[in-house]
């Protein structure tokens, strides 16, 4: 009786206020739980935040022209780009010192690599002055300019100085700029060359095709869930094994199998040669083009669409098609305004599923994508393992990420993410 | 703090080094290359002879295709597992260049020609980079269909952009390089003046004009065992690739596919160390690369497949297939024969160039 | 079998078979009349056929053979859309992407109702079932009972003149089902529907229905109004099947007057009503309910066949008293007697005699 006079906080029995000894009563539980979790904490945060977190670190980070050049760097600040002249001697004097300590280290050629994808040609700048530089004797081997001149004609040039001014601090937007098309000219952000745009379209087509692949995905793959979670269970079992048959199979053996069924000599053109319906030489090019790289990656990414629309399908009970039609609706109004509703979490996981994954495909369109049918995802695998740009790289996987996430949200607020059922 | 580890780093490395010896090398070690029938060369030219010698067991990856990639990323983690690369000459550079593989006293580390020569004569301007140690010497050139190109064969680069005589798909490799060169040969720039043109912003979009007008027929690859197969399959008739390739699609497969060795691109394969290696591992790779080098076993590589050793010292020693019997010698890239009319391209020129003009090519791609 | 058939036969099944596999029959030779307005109930335990019945006549099922007619028109081969007939399913099967309202409105819009007509329908049978404010709730916000009112109203909004339940409250808890029973019967009533109930609950089925037809391995055992079920079966399955039943097995010795002289397996003989038997010799089956046995010498009727009886059990339970007894060697034969201040209340071990009204006792088949 005394608790309902009293005001103030409800106490508990030992006079401790009643929050806080709840609070202790469920600490052991709480810390039970974290441990629980504690692994999949761990193996997620070490193999999937960790190396999202160094893609954007490295998307903007460029410490390495400050780190090896920090002399040059300095002295550079005074120097105006746009007076058309090369800096003065303290520069190159400057860069003396930091080249040859940085030759010593080997380090001149990368800082040489990263700038030549700014500007062509500053690689062999450095990688010739480096080997140069090792021998002079900074201290009273001056004046520099000339020499340096004499090495590579490029230190003369303004524009490789401007590079090198534009690209010394710490952090930089040029990788973001470069996989928007864009560069930093003289008076800020500016459109490259447009022989040199590629990533706008290639941004444009990645998205374009993966919605062309997504809804080919839910076309062909609604009937077949429908069958499946209207047959009886053995049937279904059977079915099942056979839609889940190409996970078994390599993904590189699934894409050469249809090229053999693609191309132009292949079983499809062959076929269709030797039924007449097409001229011999006027054989269908049904690869190397967007065709061949929707056909493909539609088979691939049909498991993902079949398995969430089935697992929704499934709880979708045959009775409320029956009391649809006992109310007065044709099989089409039935379906269409009773079950197709209620299969919509279905077609939204799936289409979350293989949208997410074909933006990211790269093997498919790599080997039947020709030249119209390739993504976004071949540059950033060219930029991670052919031309060693990480930056740009991770600048692209970035922007995807970016989208992504936009697309997410956008699907959260049209459709809600609360109605996307996996099963 | 990072000099002084340097610093004692080559403390050790100088005490040690008198005492180097077999006891101080690692005794396994792991080789990287490109897999498939060239690995197996290697195995049998050089892995096998040396483990029968050393006993050091060699474990085999076949990753040199990512090998760039993969060596930074190793480097950057401080755990570098790879003990000797075998890389295109360009990925060398660029390692080289990122300081991601150890520079290479040539003379001081591999063997002299039998008559004497020193390493690095006997290799010539094939050290095209000082971590490189070159290996063999292989070309990117044409097959045909000879059996799809009418009564005149193609004799000359030129024909692959001559869609009148030589009708139907032709493959090039999904990169400006080569291809830039070709096209421009081919639009009449002299072979000397190739690079000054490519040099220029017109020259470049001269080149993409001329690759312009065979665009629509050309099939692009990225893997060397595209263009075999295409032609296998008629796909084709014509396309680039590897000169190995070729030489197995032909003589080992007895397919219908004729060589067009005109304009044919010189390329070199060869060997790096990558560097961040403890002193052991790197003695042992330095040991074999010493071994796996030489004369002798260059030129024995040459009998498991038509590639061409790099030493000049090596050259008279190839011998016979290992399997088939036919003599090497008319099938390499080198042999005179094949070589009258050579494209040599300039490794320094696409290492400062290369990610321009891709961006350019891949853009011209698209469109 | 009762035959109704008849000028103003609204709803008919006429030897109507169904076989699933082509090698049984669910449904043999199933013959039904009902008149408009009636409330029949079909019962019977599960696998009896009923349900299937029920489905042949929304037109989810077809049948084997025979003919089924809605207001004397056939409807095999009309589809369940055409046929106008509400129903209320077993797990009520609103559509749970609708609001209440848009569940009720979607028979009317497949119908191409007008907005303001439907409106209006929907607010009345709302209403009707006293469910006016939930029209903007999803099904799920709504009880086990709120969602049987709202699938009641949706089956009855269109105005059909046949309604088909399917064990509509068989997921309901006791109480809520008694009072759903009255609301269901009173509402059939008020609107003058025709009703055709499935349920296997025979207290259900005997306090809703005008007329129950008690289904088993395919066939109507019975057709009869509940109180003519419950005191007249007419066969020793529908005894069992409604209410409680005290059975025992025995010969007929003979029959005379309408009353045949029983002989039970134990020697014992007794007096019942021959309803399946025509001769001395047959073996019988006689069945008499708890309630019409007697054990008060003074309460019995005079020259009637008394048994010997031996009290196992006393079970008080309020307004009744369930007393079991032994009797003719079987120790499961219940006396139910009224909770009265004159009544006897007997004691386990207590040795008695037991009878019964001949009327009361029927010998029905073995």
């Amino acid at each position: 009786m005394s608790d309902t006079t009293q005001s103030g906080p409800v106490l508990a029995a030992d006079g401790t206020p009643l929050k806080r000894s709840l609070a202790r009563a469920l600490r052991m539980q709480k810390i039970r739980a974290l441990m629980l979790v504690a692994p999949l904490l761990l193996f997620v945060l070490i193999t999937f935040i960790l190396p999202i977190g160094d893609m954007l670190f490295r998307s903007v980070e460029n410490q390495i022209v400050s780190d090896t050049l920090p002399r040059t760097v300095v002295a550079l600040r005074e120097w105006d780009a746009n007076s058309g002249e090369a800096p003065d001697e303290a520069v190159y004097a400057a860069l003396a010192e930091d080249l040859k300590i940085a030759a010593a280290a080997k380090l001149h050629t990368r800082v040489g690599s990263r700038l030549n994808y700014e500007k062509p040609g500053i690689s062999s700048m450095f990688r010739k002055a480096g080997r140069k530089v090792k021998k002079w004797d900074v201290e009273n081997g001056g004046p520099f300019k000339e020499q340096f001149i004499a090495i590579h004609e490029g230190w003369g040039d303004p524009d490789a100085w401007r590079t090198i001014q534009t690209y010394s601090p710490n952090f930089t937007n040029g990788y973001f700029l470069n996989a928007a098309d864009l560069q930093k000219g003289a008076e800020g952000a500016e459109w490259r060359p447009e022989d040199e745009q590629i990533y706008w379209v290639l941004f444009k087509r990645t998205m374009f095709m993966s919605m062309v692949i997504t809804i080919s995905c839910i076309i062909l793959a609604y009937p077949v869930a429908w069958i499946l979670a209207n047959l009886p269970a053995r049937s279904a079992n059977m079915l099942m094994i056979l839609v889940l048959l190409p996970f078994w199979t390599s993904l590189l053996v699934r894409t050469s199998a249809w090229k053999v069924m693609l191309q132009q000599q292949g079983v499809i053109n062959e076929t269709l040669v030797w039924l007449g319906l097409v001229a011999d030489e006027s054989r269908l090019v049904m690869i190397n083009n967007q065709f061949g790289t929707i056909v493909a990656m539609t088979h691939i990414l049909l498991p993902f669409m079949i398995l969430p629309m089935y697992s929704v399908m499934q709880t979708i009970q045959p009775t409320y098609l029956r009391a649809a039609k006992s109310l007065g609706a044709t099989n089409w109004t039935a379906f269409w305004r009773v079950y197709f509703p209620q299969s919509v979490p279905g077609i939204g996981a799936g289409s979350i599923l293989v949208f997410i994954l074909s933006i990211g495909y790269y093997i498919t369109p790599e080997l039947v994508g020709g030249t119209k049918g390739v993504f976004i995802s071949n540059r950033i695998a060219f930029h991670i393992s052919s031309s060693l740009n990480w930056g740009l790289a991770a600048a692209l996987g970035a922007i995807l990420l970016a989208v992504v996430l936009v697309l997410y949200w956008a699907y959260d607020k049209i459709v809600g993410i609360d109605n996307v059922k996996l099963g | 703090m990072k000099l002084t580890k340097l610093s004692a780093l080559v403390a050790t490395t100088a005490m040690c080094a008198p005492m180097a010896m077999a006891q101080d090398m690692a005794n396994e070690m792991t080789i990287v290359s490109w897999g498939g029938s060239y690995s197996a060369s290697q195995k049998n030219a050089y892995h096998d002879p040396y483990t029968a010698k050393t006993g050091v067991k060699i474990i085999n990856d076949e990753s040199s295709a990512e090998a760039v990639a993969k060596i930074r990323a190793m480097n950057e983690a401080g755990n570098v597992t790879w003990d000797v690369v075998d890389v295109v000459a360009s990925d060398a550079m660029r390692l080289c260049d990122e300081g991601l593989a150890e520079e290479i006293d040539h003379d001081a580390v591999l063997a002299a020609a039998p008559d004497g020569t020193s390493a690095s004569e006997d290799f010539g301007n094939l050290i095209v980079s000082e971590c490189f140690v070159p290996q063999i010497v292989y070309s990117t050139t044409f097959g045909y269909r000879t059996d799809l190109v009418g009564d005149t064969a193609p004799t000359s680069v030129c024909d692959i952009f001559d869609l009148e005589a030589y009708p139907g798909k032709r493959s090039l490799q999904k990169r400006p390089i080569d291809n830039m060169e070709w096209a421009l040969y081919c639009d009449g720039v002299a072979k000397e003046d190739i690079y000054d043109v490519l040099g220029t912003a017109e020259g470049v979009a001269q080149g993409l004009a001329k690759l312009d007008t065979i665009k629509d027929q050309v099939v692009w690859w990225t893997a060397g065992a595209e263009t075999p197969q295409l032609l296998a399959d008629g796909e084709v008739v014509m396309g680039s690739t590897f000169n190995g390739r070729l030489f197995s699609a032909i003589a080992e497969q007895n397919q219908p596919i004729g060589m067009l060795w005109d304009m044919q691109s010189f390329d070199l394969d060869g060997w790096i160390i990558p560097a961040g290696l403890s002193p052991e591992r790197k003695a042992r790779a330095l040991d074999y690369l010493n071994f796996a080098t030489d004369t002798q076993r260059l030129a024995d590589q040459a009998k498991y497949i038509s590639y061409g050793p790099a030493r000049a010292s090596s050259a008279p020693l190839v011998g016979k297939h290992a399997e088939l019997g036919i003599e090497m010698a008319p099938h390499m890239p080198t042999d005179p024969a094949n070589a009258t009319n050579v494209h040599t391209y300039d490794y320094e020129w696409w290492a400062d160039n290369r990610d321009d003009l891709d961006a350019k090519f891949q853009a011209w791609l698209a469109k | 079998m009762a035959d109704v058939s008849n000028g103003d036969a609204f709803v008919e099944f006429e030897r109507v078979q169904k076989s699933y596999d082509g090698e049984n029959l669910v449904v043999k030779d199933l013959n039904l009349s009902m008149p408009k307005g009636e409330f029949l109930t079909m019962l019977g335990p599960s696998g009896s056929g009923k349900t299937t019945c029920l489905m042949m006549l929304a037109g989810f099922e077809t049948a084997t053979h025979g003919d089924i007619r809605l207001g004397g028109t056939s409807i095999n081969n009309i589809p369940p859309h055409k046929r106008g007939i509400g129903m209320v399913f077993q797990n009520y099967a609103l559509f749970p992407h609708m609001t209440i309202a848009e569940n009720l409105s979607f028979p009317l819009e497949v119908r191409k109702m007008g907005k303001s007509d439907r409106e209006a329908k929907v607010m009345r049978a709302l209403d009707m079932v006293e469910m006016g404010a939930f029209g903007g709730r999803r099904p799920a916000q709504l009880s086990g009972g709120q969602q049987q009112r709202i699938a009641l109203a949706r089956a009855l909004v269109f105005e059909p003149e046949l309604v088909l339940m399917d064990e509509p409250l068989g997921a309901l808890d006791k109480q809520l089902r008694e009072k759903m029973q009255f609301e269901i019967t009173h509402l059939a009533h008020r609107l003058g529907i025709t009703v055709v109930y499935v349920t296997h609950d025979q207290t259900e089925a005997l306090t809703m229905s005008d007329r129950v037809a008690v289904f088993d391995d395919g066939r109507i055992q019975q057709l009869a109004p509940p109180d003519k079920l419950y005191e007249e079966p007419q066969n020793s399955f529908v005894a069992q099947f409604i209410g409680e039943n005290n059975t025992l097995e025995g010969v007929v010795k003979e029959i005379s007057n309408g009353v045949a002289l029983v002989q039970l397996d134990d020697g014992g003989l007794i007096d019942a009503k021959p309803i399946n038997v025509s001769k001395a010799g047959e073996r019988t089956r006689v069945s008499i309910r708890p309630e019409r046995v007697e054990y008060n010498k003074d309460r019995m009727p005079e020259g009637a066949h008394t048994l010997k009886a031996e009290v196992l059990e006393f079970i008080y339970m309020g307004d009744i008293f369930r007393t079991r007894l032994r009797v003719a060697g079987k120790d499961d034969f219940f006396v139910k007697t009224r909770n009265a201040p004159d009544q006897v209340r007997l004691k386990p071990g207590q040795e008695i005699e037991i009878g019964w009204l001949a009327e009361d006792c029927r010998a029905l088949d073995a």
